[in-house]
This record gives C-alpha cells, sequence and structure tokens, in this order.
C-alpha cells in the first residue's frame, strides 16, 4: 500500500514494522512527530521522557534487556544525551537500537546547525542517512538488523527537508522480534575502566567489521552517469544534486560512516573528477580526502545554511535559472499567540526593566518587539544558570533586577538542577515558571507536569511549587498573568527579596482545549474610537498582541483573532476598550 | 509528464499546510510522484509559511528551484511578495487571496505595509488572479474554508479530475466542515 507520509512518519511507520517495542523522545522540532506516530501502535511502550539523556536511557535500557528500540530527538537534544551515547558504542546491545537524530540545517527551529554526521564518527557507531521518505522508512529497518548483527547502537540521521518533507511510500506490515535472552554480562555492560579498556578493542573490531559492511550494504550504490563527472553525496543532497547534475556518475551514501573505501575507490575508476554535495560540514569530503584522493565540496559550497538546488546550481556552475527579482515584503516574525499566557508575564518584564536570562520554548519570542525583554537564550535549561552567574559576576544588588524564565516542560528538562544549584551555593536567585501546562513550541506535547502520558493516559503530575519547596526554595508564589497588576507586583516582589523565589505563572497555553473552554465565555473585546487616544499612546500595541493592530490612526481589535483574555483593557489609561 | 511546481504561502493559521495535502495527495491519487516540503515550529505562530509542492513523473528535490516555480498561490496579499523570485521568468500563474493581514511589527511603527502590490505583480505575468476570497467564504459562511477555495482556484489548471479532488477532501476532513469546504472548492474552480 502507498501513503503519502513524511520523513518522521515513514520513520515510525518502518520502525513498527521491524518490531520495536520501547521508543522514548523528548520533543524537538524537526524530530516530534517520530514520537507522536510511535506512540499510536498498541504493540509500542512510547514515552515522553523529561529529557534525551533519561529517553536515551531508557531506550538503551530496554536494547540491553534484549528488545528493539528506539531513541528520537533533534539534533541538539543528542548533546544533552551524549554521555549515555558514548558508553553505548562500547557496551554494546542486545536488542537492535536505533537513535533518530533530526538535524536542522537552516536552523528553521533551533538554537544553531550542528552537523550530527560527526557524532556518529566520534561515537564510533555507524551512520545511516536516508535521503526521502520512502528511504527513511526503509532503512530504518536495516539500521534495526544492523544494529543487531554488530551489536552496536546505530545514528540514524535526518535532516529537516527530510523530516517535514512528504513524499509516497510503499509500506510493508509489522514482523514480530521476539525478545533476546538476557543473561548477566558484567564485563561487556559495567564500564568499569578494566573493562571498557577491552571493550574499546572490541568495538574498534567491529568498526573494521562494518566498514567491509559498507563496501558492500545495498545502502551505498554507485549510479551510473552519462559524463566524467563524479559527485559524492548523502542524505537530501542526493536530491539537489540529481536536479542539478543529471548526467553525473553518483555515489549515493546510505551508511557514509564507515566510510565504503573499496566502493569509493571502484567508483573512482569510472570518472576524471570527484565533487562533493554535503551540507554544512565536509563531512565525506574529509573521509575522501583522509584516503588520499582528490575531492572538491566546500572550496564551493557554503558551510552555512541549508543546502537549496539553486545554491547547488550557482556554486559548481556559476549560474542561476532566470527568474523575476525579489520584492520587498513586510516583517512577519512569529509571535505570542492571542490570549498567550506569556504576554502578560513579558509586559510585566518589560515594565520592570529587569534583566532577564531566556530559554528554550515559545516565550523566547519575549526577546522580540514589542517587549524586548530578555537579554540570554543559551539552551535547554539555561536560564536558571546563566542569572546565577550573572548574580555572581554583578553582585546581589544588581540581582534585584535579575530574573530567570523558564517553561514547565523546560525546567523540569534540565531547570531543576540548576534551582538547586542556586539554593545550595545561596543565591537570591529569581526564576519565574512559565507553566502553560504543556511543550507548547513544538505543538503541545504533554510532559511529567501535565498528568498525561504520551498514550494519553493518566499519571501522576508533578507539582511545581511543591518540588521547588523541596529543594529549599522558601519563596514560592503562584500568579494568574491575566491579571496583570498581580503578576507585575508578585514578580517585583520575588526579584527584590533577598532568598531565592520562585514565581509560577498559572495559565495554559491559548491553544489548548482548556483554555479554549475559558475563552468561549468571554467577550470579544472592542475599542470605543472617541476615547481611544491613538498614535499618541498605543499602550495596548505594546502588548504585541497579533489582534489589535493601528487602523487610520486608533487600535482595532479583530474580532477574528480576539479570544476575550482581558488582558489589554487592564492597560488602556482611558477605559477605551470594552 | 508534465511537471508542476506550486507554492503556497501566507501567514500561519491559514491553512496552508492543509490546502498543500489536499493539492499532494490529489496529484498521488492521479498517478503522480509528488514531494511537499514546509517547515514547522517557529513559523507557524503567526508570522509568515510557506509550503513547495512538486508533482511529476520522478520528483527528486523537495524544494522547488529559483526559477522553476509555475504557480504561486497567496493567502495573503504581501507573502505574496515574498516569494516571486521563485517564479519563472516566462507566465508563471500569480493567484492571490484579495486579503492584507497588519502585522504587529507595521502597528509598532518598525516597518511599512508594501503599496502598489498589484502593479507590481502585474509586471511579472499576465497570469495574475486576484480573488475575493474572504468575501465569497463570508458568503458560504465559513471564512476558514478560503484555503480550499483558492486551491479549487488552482485546480482549473491541474489535470486531476474534479472527483479526485472532491474524494480527497472528504477523505481528509472533519465532518462537521467538510459541506462548506466542498462548496468552497466548487466555488472557486468556477470562478
Amino acid at each position: 500500500m502507498k501513503l503519502l507520509l513524511s520523513g518522521n512518519e515513514a520513520v515510525a511507520r518502518g520502525a513498527w514494522e521491524a518490531g520495536v517495542k520501547v521508543a522514548c523522545a523528548y520533543p524537538g522540532t524537526p524530530s516530534t512527530e517520530i514520537l507522536e506516530n510511535l506512540a499510536k501502535y498498541k504493540e509500542i511502550d512510547a514515552e515522553w521522557s523529561p529529557n534525551e539523556k533519561v529517553a536515551f536511557e531508557v531506550a538503551l535500557g530496554a536494547a540491553i534487556a534484549g528488545a528493539r528500540s528506539m531513541v528520537s530527538m533533534k539534533h541538539v537534544g543528542l548533546n544533552v544525551a551524549a554521555d549515555p551515547f558514548f558508553s553505548s558504542a562500547y557496551t554494546g546491545v542486545k536488542g537492535g537500537f536505533v537513535i533518530v537524530s533530526c538535524d536542522d540545517p537552516g536552523m528553521h527551529s533551533s538554537q544553531n546547525e550542528q552537523d550530527n554526521r560527526r557524532y556518529a564518527k566520534f561515537a564510533k557507531v555507524p551512520l545511516i542517512e536516508p535521503s526521502d521518505p520512502q528511504e527513511a522508512h526503509d532503512f530504518v529497518k536495516i539500521a534495526f538488523e544492523i544494529s543487531e548483527r554488530f551489536e552496536i547502537p546505530v545514528l540514524f540521521r535526518m535532516t529537516t527537508r527530510i523530516s517535514h518533507t512528504k513524499g509516497i511510500v510503499e509500506i510493508g506490515e509489522r514482523k514480530e522480534i521476539p525478545i533476546k535472552d538476557y543473561t548477566k554480562n558484567p564485563q561487556q555492560f559495567i564500564i568499569l575502566p578494566a573493562n571498557a579498556r577491552v571493550r574499546h578493542k572490541v568495538l574498534e573490531q567491529k568498526l573494521i567489521n562494518l566498514k567491509e559492511f559498507s563496501n558492500k550494504t545495498e545502502l551505498n550504490r554507485i549510479e551510473k552517469g552519462k559524463n566524467s563527472l563524479g559527485i559524492v553525496t548523502s542524505g537530501v543532497s542526493y536530491n539537489y544534486a540529481k536536479e542539478v547534475f543529471p548526467d553525473a556518475w553518483i555515489l549515493k551514501l546510505g551508511m557514509p560512516f564507515p566510510f565504503p573505501e573499496d566502493l569509493f575507490k571502484e567508483f573512482y575508476k569510472n570518472v576524471k573528477k570527484i565533487i562533493v554535495i554535503e551540507e554544512n560540514e565536509p563531512f565525506l569530503e574529509e573521509e575522501i580526502k583522509i584516503m588520499g584522493y582528490k575531492a572538491e565540496g566546500k572550496k564551493y559550497l557554503p558551510l552555512c545554511d541549508e543546502l537549496t538546488p539553486e545554491i547547488v546550481r550557482k556554486s559548481f556552475n556559476n549560474e542561476e535559472l532566470s527568474h523575476p527579482e525579489p520584492m520587498n515584503s513586510v516583517k512577519r516574525p512569529p509571535q505570542l499567540c492571542p490570549g498567550c499566557p506569556h504576554t502578560g508575564v513579558f509586559y510585566s518584564l518589560a515594565k520592570l526593566k529587569a534583566t532577564v536570562t531566556g530559554d528554550i520554548g515559545c516565550y523566547t519570542l519575549g526577546a522580540l518587539p514589542p517587549h524586548n525583554a530578555m537579554d540570554t537564550c543559551i539552551c535547554m535549561g539555561a536560564s536558571i544558570g546563566n542569572a546565577f552567574g550573572f548574580e555572581k559576576a554583578r553582585g546581589k544588588n544588581f540581582s534585584k533586577r535579575l530574573v530567570a524564565v523558564i517553561g514547565d516542560s523546560t525546567f523540569l528538562h534540565s531547570g531543576i538542577t540548576s534551582l538547586i544549584d542556586v539554593v545550595y551555593n545561596k543565591g537570591n536567585t529569581t526564576v519565574v515558571i512559565l507553566d502553560n501546562r504543556t511543550t507548547a513550541m513544538t505543538g503541545h506535547q504533554d510532559h511529567p507536569g501535565t498528568g498525561i502520558t504520551a498514550k494519553g493516559e493518566r499519571t501522576k503530575e508533578v507539582d511545581l511549587a511543591q518540588l521547588a519547596k523541596a529543594i529549599g526554595v522558601e519563596e514560592v508564589y503562584e500568579v494568574d498573568p491575566y491579571n496583570l497588576k498581580e503578576t507585575l507586583k508578585t514578580i517585583k516582589k520575588a526579584m527584590e527579596s533577598e532568598n531565592p523565589a520562585v514565581v509560577i505563572s498559572k495559565g495554559p497555553c491559548a491553544l489548548l482545549k482548556e483554555a479554549r473552554e475559558k475563552f468561549k465565555t468571554k467577550q470579544k473585546k472592542r475599542v470605543n474610537n472617541e476615547k481611544c487616544l491613538g498614535e499618541k499612546c498605543k499602550a495596548c500595541i505594546r502588548l504585541g498582541c497579533p489582534a489589535i493592530s493601528m487602523v487610520e490612526g486608533k487600535a482595532y481589535i479583530s474580532h477574528l483573532l480576539c479570544v476575550g483574555c482581558d488582558v489589554c483593557t487592564q492597560v488602556c489609561p482611558v477605559e477605551a476598550i470594552e | 509528464m508534465k511537471e508542476f511546481n506550486i507554492i503556497i504561502c501566507g501567514v500561519g493559521g491559514q491553512g496552508i499546510i492543509l490546502a498543500s495535502e489536499i493539492l499532494a495527495l490529489t496529484a498521488m491519487e492521479s498517478g503522480f510522484d509528488v514531494k511537499k516540503s514546509e517547515v514547522h515550529g517557529m513559523s507557524q505562530r503567526g508570522g509568515s509559511v510557506v509550503s513547495h509542492v512538486r508533482i511529476g513523473e520522478k520528483i527528486y528535490s523537495p524544494l522547488i528551484e529559483k526559477g522553476k516555480c509555475d504557480f504561486l498561490v497567496s493567502l495573503e496579499k504581501a507573502e505574496t511578495l515574498r516569494w516571486v523570485h521563485y517564479l519563472k521568468k516566462d507566465n508563471p500563474v500569480i493567484i492571490v487571496n484579495d486579503l492584507e493581514l497588519i502585522p504587529p511589527f507595521v502597528s509598532l511603527g518598525l516597518d511599512n505595509y508594501p503599496q502598489n502590490i498589484e502593479e507590481n505583480l502585474k509586471n511579472i505575468t499576465k497570469n495574475l488572479y486576484f480573488v475575493p476570497g474572504v468575501e465569497i467564504t463570508r458568503k458560504l459562511g465559513e471564512t476558514r474554508s478560503t484555503n480550499i477555495l483558492m486551491i479549487g482556484f488552482l485546480s482549473r489548471f491541474l489535470p486531476f479530475e474534479e472527483k479526485t479532488w472532491e474524494k480527497v477532501i472528504k477523505e481528509n476532513l472533519p465532518a462537521h466542515i467538510l459541506d462548506v469546504n466542498l462548496k468552497a472548492f466548487k466555488e472557486g474552480r468556477r470562478l
């Protein structure tokens, strides 16, 4: 049967067909839909883990215990999970274990564009790269076979243009793979130095065997051409090579590491010149050059940003297809939604002229105009540690104007340990937890604070206030972010306190059913033009609410967008919003 | 087999992803290869959204190369301008929903909404169509079906049968909004 599937849907389907029993993930664009789809299969125990490291460890445990398992994450998630990742290469696995890393060249929704192909070489595990959704489906099944045959974790690397591309996929049926027998084997699975020294040698031998395999596997193939140009490529870049150089010879690598040296040598005999078409890092180019062959790639192609067909054409041929001149449109960055609970908090932080260390989530948008209420944003969970560092560098007085903001999901991901640090090391940092009861930015995934599992079942929910108290925070406040006066007053009080303080802003994401039901009872707002002070005021405009704009010199509220959250009525100095 | 490269663009929340899904599925049902690509996450928060749909015998690149786009379907006027340089030089088709959505950056005085959009687009092609999408769908009783109306208009240029379009729409929209969307598709196709 054929379906139109995204790369992520195809990976989930392929994994299910391959008999996967355990799947774990933390949401992150562009990887999120993999676990969302795996969770729909009754045969798979799928979980949202608190973070990628936990996800990795649970899935690895399942694989050591003999089941086929999968962990999926965005590229930077593998940084969080790097510790168990490197160890797992040494221990190896019993059941097939596939690690899916969805990289984001072009940084559509990420803080960097690190190329995780390098992680495969660094951690010494085989790398598999599909070029489209069909291959994502087919290759993931082969990845499990490789993992079991060589008893090694396999890194399965996707990118945004594969994860979020939809294509036609021929699907198959599930094959149940019986769980492997478990026998205790401390020499393999306890990596004490004495054992690890042995395991390292085992791993090096596996890589030699895998290189042999890489020369022969169907994942790597030579496509005959009509001229003497030879292109080495992998992943989505293969498609751009086919578009721009339809007559060239192509060495198409679905398993780029360990690099298939013999296959490359055979390919080389047929061509006069080798070019390498790959995004970001010169990973394949370096492999070829290490062998002592000449190849050109990054001499022409950019290191930065994702590739496109026109970049490939322009880089090598110095030409582009003729097209109309670009035109100026209007700046339309993403923004907080109408009725967003974060709006009141960022409005207050801007009013308080606070120094704000930020974190990863929808609320990173508080950094944009009109709030401009953020000073730093580094990675998941960094806000609290960053604030404590500011406090250490600039003193307690400075910290009275200093706040860390972090979402509920991000706090449970990796903010909690930093808050422990603040208490333990006698800081007085203020933390605002923006508790919107979901992982919003990635499309509303549950987490340990929501009381719902990835399977949609009820579970215990973490009480953030009790958690903060349990680690020693004595000042814990809860505020309704739709009440601007209370929000501003409470944050101010917490900032000025001599102790560590946590303010929990409690308001479900405006797109959640819980919030929509509440808004249904509210009246949409309208502006009384006779009272509105117009251009000289614009207090409501400074909320950054998408429903409010200036039309003919007066504020205007779109009834298509307004949810009636009442925040704008609290900022109007002349009660013009009714 | 002819190749069709189509960009659908607009603002987050206008149903661009659904519109491109209907288009891609109809192409698949009609025996074509198809790829479509878009970006999730950040861009959906009221920001600019674009979807590339490529239809043909065998499609490799999920992205349309600049200079190869045959159809630009835009659900918002200014968003059309953002992608015109993807169009082919030779008589491309531009279909614009006659709607201006003013972003907060304009109200904050940080940017200006572009002027003379229609005149500028006329310089690119004779095949320029402004569709009063919201006006029509308001009469149908659901302005949120504008995306499907626009797909209906686009369908006149594509070699897929009406019954295939309707089958795909029926299979992919929830029952309570199906009727109005089928009407919107028909209206668009007959405009």
